[in-house]
């Protein structure tokens, strides 16, 4: 099945990710769900910016989607990222992979979040009350 | 011929623009774009240092030649989180 791929300023609706993955063939759905932190190394943490070059976010969200495809059996994949303004506790990323079996599930769960956070032009601000700051890495 | 450059997080703020249209003489490479934009606002300089570059939406090396409309994006450090 082609993979969900969302870039958005909406709020991530999980459950709709999850009920889009399900299928009778499926074992094993595991979900990742990124949410803002009222704290960054040692700063209080008022809210988060999110900044995207959509198209090619999309381009390399695919592109990682497939590569995980090569490793692991995935039935169906969902990956979801909100940018914008986003406050304390809502969701920046989603990623619900199903697979036949748990294990795997997992392991390109894992993959996904890893491969997205230093390979997909996405980039967050923190705001917090001792100034602004653009993170990286 | 022209190009296109947009500005995203840093570089935006920095800039303080999404995009322009550059007009470059033929067999102009990223890195000399690199160098016209630092030279042109030094303030560039640190995040430059630490970005790569995307043409047409994928990542290229500095050496890569430029064409008529590419689009060309000079990418900070992403990622956040452990």
């Amino acid at each position: 099945m082609e993979p969900i791929i969302q870039l958005t300023r909406e709020p991530l609706d999980r459950d709709a990710l999850v009920a889009a993955v399900s299928h009778p063939s499926v074992g094993g759905i595991v979900v990742f769900e990124g949410v803002v932190r009222d704290n960054a190394r040692g700063k209080n943490v008022r809210y988060l910016e999110y900044d995207v070059y959509e198209e090619m976010a999309r381009q390399q969200i695919a592109t990682i989607i497939e590569e995980a495809r090569q490793r692991w059996s995935l039935e169906h994949v969902a990956v979801a990222h909100r940018f914008g303004r986003l406050e304390i506790g809502e969701a920046s990323v989603i990623i619900v992979v199903a697979t036949p079996h748990r294990a795997e599930a997992f392991e390109a769960c894992r993959y996904l979040i890893d491969t997205l956070k230093s390979t997909v032009p996405i980039w967050k601000k923190e705001v917090a009350t001792n100034g602004e700051e653009w993170v990286e890495g | 011929m022209k190009i296109k450059i947009r500005y995203f997080a840093s570089f935006r703020e920095l800039i303080g623009q999404g995009e322009e249209l550059l007009t470059v003489a033929d067999a102009t490479r990223v890195v000399d774009i690199r160098a016209l934009l630092v030279e042109r606002n030094p303030r560039l300089q640190p995040i430059m240092e630490r970005s790569v570059n995307a043409l047409n939406h994928r990542y290229v090396p500095a050496e890569t030649v430029l064409h008529e409309n590419d689009e060309l994006v000079f990418i900070p450090p992403t990622g956040g989180g452990q």
